[in-house]
This record gives C-alpha cells, structure tokens and sequence, in this order.
C-alpha cells in the first residue's frame, strides 16, 4: 500500500510531445484538458486510490530564518529558478507498477489540438512512517 | 479498561453475526453493512454505562442486525416494486458455526482482491473496526477508504459462502496488517494478533494448522520486542543494543509454547521457521550470547523451503555473527545488491569487519535507498557516527 506523488510541472520536466503553452490552446482545449484531470481524480476517488491533489501557484517566494528577533527574511519571486511545481496527487496504490500506469494516463490529458500532451510526469515514492513490525 | 464495553467487547463477535446473517440468507455485502450498523447502536445503547448490557451480547447484535438488513431489503423492495426472494423470517435460534465465522476470514481475503483491498475489508468486517479507524491507519481520506471497501465488498459478492478458502491467503493478510504497526490511535500490530489468535482458535477441517500458530508465534515474539525497538523521540534501535529488559517476557513464553506446539506436529512453514528463529533472539541474554550457529541453520531451511532474497539478505547477516564478518560478506556476495536492504546489510559486516570508511559510505547509501523515515534516520545517523569517528 505505498503511496505516490505525481509532479506536474510548469518548468522544469524534460519537454513533452505536444508541448505547445496552454495559452496557446483553443478555449474548448482547455475545457476539455480540465476536464480529464477532474475525470481522472474522481475515477480515483471511486478505485479508492486518491488521496490528495492540489495546484500551486506560479509565483512563489524564497523564506528563511534571519537571527534571532529579526523577521524572517523574503526573497523571489525568481524568475531565474529551473525547476517549478504546477501541482501534485498523492495516490495510495498495491504496487510501483500501478503507479507508473497511473501516471501514464494521466499524462495523456489532451492539449492542442486535442490530442494528448504526453508531458512527463515525476513520480516518487513517499517514505512510509513506520518501519516493518517484523525486524 | 474502566468501561468494559468498549470496542474490544464487541468486535470479535463481529464475523461470527456477519455469518449468521448470511446463513440465513443476507447477502454479504448487506449483511456487513447491517453488522456496522448494529455495532454503533450496540455503542450508543450501552456505552458509558447508559443502559445494562444484555448476558447474551452476541444474539443481540444478531437480533439488531437481522433488523437492518429487513430494512434494507424492505426499503429495496419498495423502491423497485417487485417482490425480494429472500425469506423475511429467520429460522429459530442461532444456525450459525465457527466454519461461518472462518468464512467471513477467507471471503475477506479472497485471491481476486488485491492486498490492499483484502487488508481494508478485513479489517473492517473481521475486526469491526469503522472505515474512519481503516482510513486512519493507513492515512487515506476516509471517502477514498470508504470506495475501497464497497469495491471489495462488490468483488466478493458473487463468491460463494460455502466453499472453503485457503487458509495461506489469509495468513499472509494477517502478517501484512502486523507488518503496518500503529500510526493512529488504531494499533494494527496488536489487531493482528487478535484476528491470528482468533484464526488459530477455528480450527479447520484438518485440525489447527501449524502454520497459523507459527504465524500467532511469530507475531507475539516480535511484538514482545516492540518496548525496545524505538527511543523516547522514535528513533530505532538496533537488535544488538535493545534494553532486553523491556522484552515483554509473557509474550515471549506464550510464543515459544505456541511455537514448539505446532513444530511438534511436524509440518514446517515459513512462519513457524521465522518464529524459531524470532524465538532464538528472544531467548538470548544478550546479542553476543545468541546461538548464531542455530539461527544460520534455521535460516538454511527457510531458504531451501522459500528461495526467498530476503531471507537470503538475513541468512548472510547472521552468518557473519556466526564465523565472522569476512565469512558474512562471503555470503552476502551471493544475494542480489537490488534488494532495499542489501547496502545496509554490507556496511554492517564491513564495519564488523574494521573498514570504518565503506561501511560509512555505504550507510549513506543505504539511507537513501530507504522507503521508510525511521530507517532513514537511523541509517543516516550510524553514517555520521562513523564519519565523526573518523575526523
């Protein structure tokens, strides 16, 4: 029962095939490809696979801790940075295999033209908790 | 336990009333769903001393069920305007055996479900437990655990009651939900040692199965070692340097006498081999005193009766206690270096063996090769306490 993490990326992932930005689309394009997502989570939802699924924001900032008594110091948005997260699903599958069968159809969500985006999805494994009672 | 009625009271009576509901004739799926049902009105009637509970608890639940599922049927039966084939009225007092609650066992671990699915109807309609308590341990959603259920619960609805099972399939459940600890407030470990106990007390055909008590030992002799296996902030630590004076000694003795019970009866399997050598462990004052000789030689059997890597990986470990580290990498040459643990287990002979420097990186290897947190944290923490010892 392990679970997964898709990355979706916005920047970042190795160029997919039909790699045309999403401005770009017809708007029904864009229906349609928010619809496979949402048609997607929900058949996961219903196998009993889904566990989270969230989009981030393009912009973004850099935090961290400035000494003691100071405000924490804020830097970004940075344009500069390579890699960029569009959005994540967590799922809770049997096996690797299911989870790399996942990830294929949900790279296939259609873009220009309608057909499908074949983007490159990242898939990693999340640590699990526990470790095994049997040592 | 100041409130004794609380879910420990009514839970394992769960499968025996899902089976009296499908001997007389409720589908399973329906009949489940009636139990649950049952079981939280059972709760709010006589829970917190709110009302007596009554002697005979079992044909209560029986009684309250049976009523759900009318309702059920009823209310189907209104909404599709046709007559329902099933017989409204039960037949007169209890018809059900344990070869019914040994059903609901092996209809919940059926080989069409995936083991994910098997664990999750398991433990809701072995153990009683509520989907929320499931999603909890296994940190779902609880809407995602409630499809699983109702998915598996459909897979096995066309099955028959009436055909034995495998009694393997079953096992290997049991050792799956053991193997998932405690992450809420659910213990799945102590869970499991329940249903195993309850499994290794219904008999089958063929009398109790040696591999069920094997399986019931090994779960006891591991868990009797659960106090020691973590410090105060989760972090593990090690067989050799447990505090042998947390091991739980009554948990110890009821697995050694569980154990020699079913090796008695001479048809050796997995679980018992496992539980030996869990029992050799557990037996031993202290990890020098240990009779590595004898673990090796359990190890053998296992090996020649499964083919396992993983006990391979083990085997290789154990035989560099017994002649030495140099003898114990011999060894660990001949397993697969794919394997998850195959790099901890080399930078644990090679420091034995003295070489501070391999065994430091391969403890960093091995940490990121990890699938869990705790045994990340425990390999990155021996890497750096060799790295600091070599500054």
């Amino acid at each position: 029962m392990p679970k997964y993490l898709l990355l979706k990326h916005y920047r970042g992932a190795p160029a997919a095939v039909n790699d045309v930005p999403m401005d770009q689309w017809a708007p029904e394009e864009v229906d349609a490809h928010i619809q496979y997502m949402d048609d997607f989570a929900n058949r996961l939802r219903e196998t009993g696979e889904f566990v989270d699924g969230q989009a981030l924001a393009p912009d973004g900032m850099w935090v961290r801790h400035d000494g003691p008594g100071k405000a924490p110091a804020v830097d970004g948005p940075f344009a500069e940075t390579k890699d960029l997260i569009a959005g994540w699903m967590i799922i809770d599958v049997d096996d690797r295999d299911r989870a790399v069968e996942l990830a294929g159809e949900l790279s296939a969500a259609p873009g220009a033209g309608g057909k499908p985006i074949h983007e490159w999805l990242e898939v990693r494994p999340l640590l699990q908790h526990h470790s095994e009672s049997v040592e | 336990m100041s409130d004794p009625f609380d879910g420990a009271t009514l839970r394992p009576l769960v499968p025996a009333v899902i089976g009296v509901l499908v001997r007389r004739g409720a589908d399973f799926a329906t009949a489940e769903d009636a139990v649950q049902e049952a079981l939280v009105e059972a709760w709010r009637t006589f829970g917190a001393g709110s009302a007596e509970p009554p002697r005979d608890l079992k044909g209560w639940l029986v009684t309250v069920a049976w009523r759900r599922f009318l309702d059920v049927v009823r209310a189907e039966t209104a909404r599709q305007r046709r007559e329902v084939a099933v017989d409204l009225e039960p037949e007169p007092g209890p018809t059900e055996t344990a070869d019914d609650t040994l059903r609901v066992f092996f209809l919940c671990a059926h080989p069409a479900l995936s083991p994910t699915s098997a664990v999750a109807l398991t433990l809701r309609a072995v153990a009683g437990l509520t989907t929320r308590q499931v999603a909890e341990a296994y940190l779902v959603p609880e809407a995602t655990m409630a499809q699983r259920i109702s998915r598996a619960k459909r897979t096995v609805s066309g099955e028959s009651f009436d055909r034995p099972g495998d009694l393997a399939t079953v096992r290997r459940v049991l050792y799956l939900v053991f193997n998932e600890g405690y992450t809420g407030d659910v213990d799945l470990a102590a869970e499991a040692i329940r249903l195993t106990r309850q499994l290794a007390a219904l008999a089958g055909p063929d009398g109790p199965d040696p591999e069920t008590d094997g399986l019931l030992a090994l779960m006891l002799l591991h868990h009797a070692r659960r106090p020691a296996r973590r410090r105060d902030d989760g972090t593990i630590v090690p067989l050799a340097e447990q505090d042998r004076g947390l091991w739980d000694t009554a948990l110890i003795e009821e697995g050694v006498r569980v154990l020699q019970a079913a090796l008695a009866r001479q048809r050796r399997g997995e679980y018992q081999l496992q539980a030996a050598i869990a029992a050799l462990h557990a037996d031993a004052p202290s990890a020098a005193e240990t009779d590595w000789v004898q673990v090796v030689q359990w190890y053998d059997e296992l090996l020649a009766l499964t083919g396992s890597p993983v006990v391979r990986l083990n085997r290789a470990v154990a035989v560099g206690e017994a002649d030495g580290p140099g003898a114990g990498l011999a060894a660990l040459a001949e397993v697969d270096p794919a394997l998850p643990r195959h790099r901890a287990a080399a930078a644990y002979l090679h420091e034995r063996a003295g070489d501070l420097a391999t065994a430091a990186r391969l403890y960093a290897e091995a940490a990121e090769l990890a699938t869990n947190l705790p045994e990340r944290t425990h390999l990155t923490r021996e890497a750096a306490r060799l790295n600091r010892a070599a500054r």
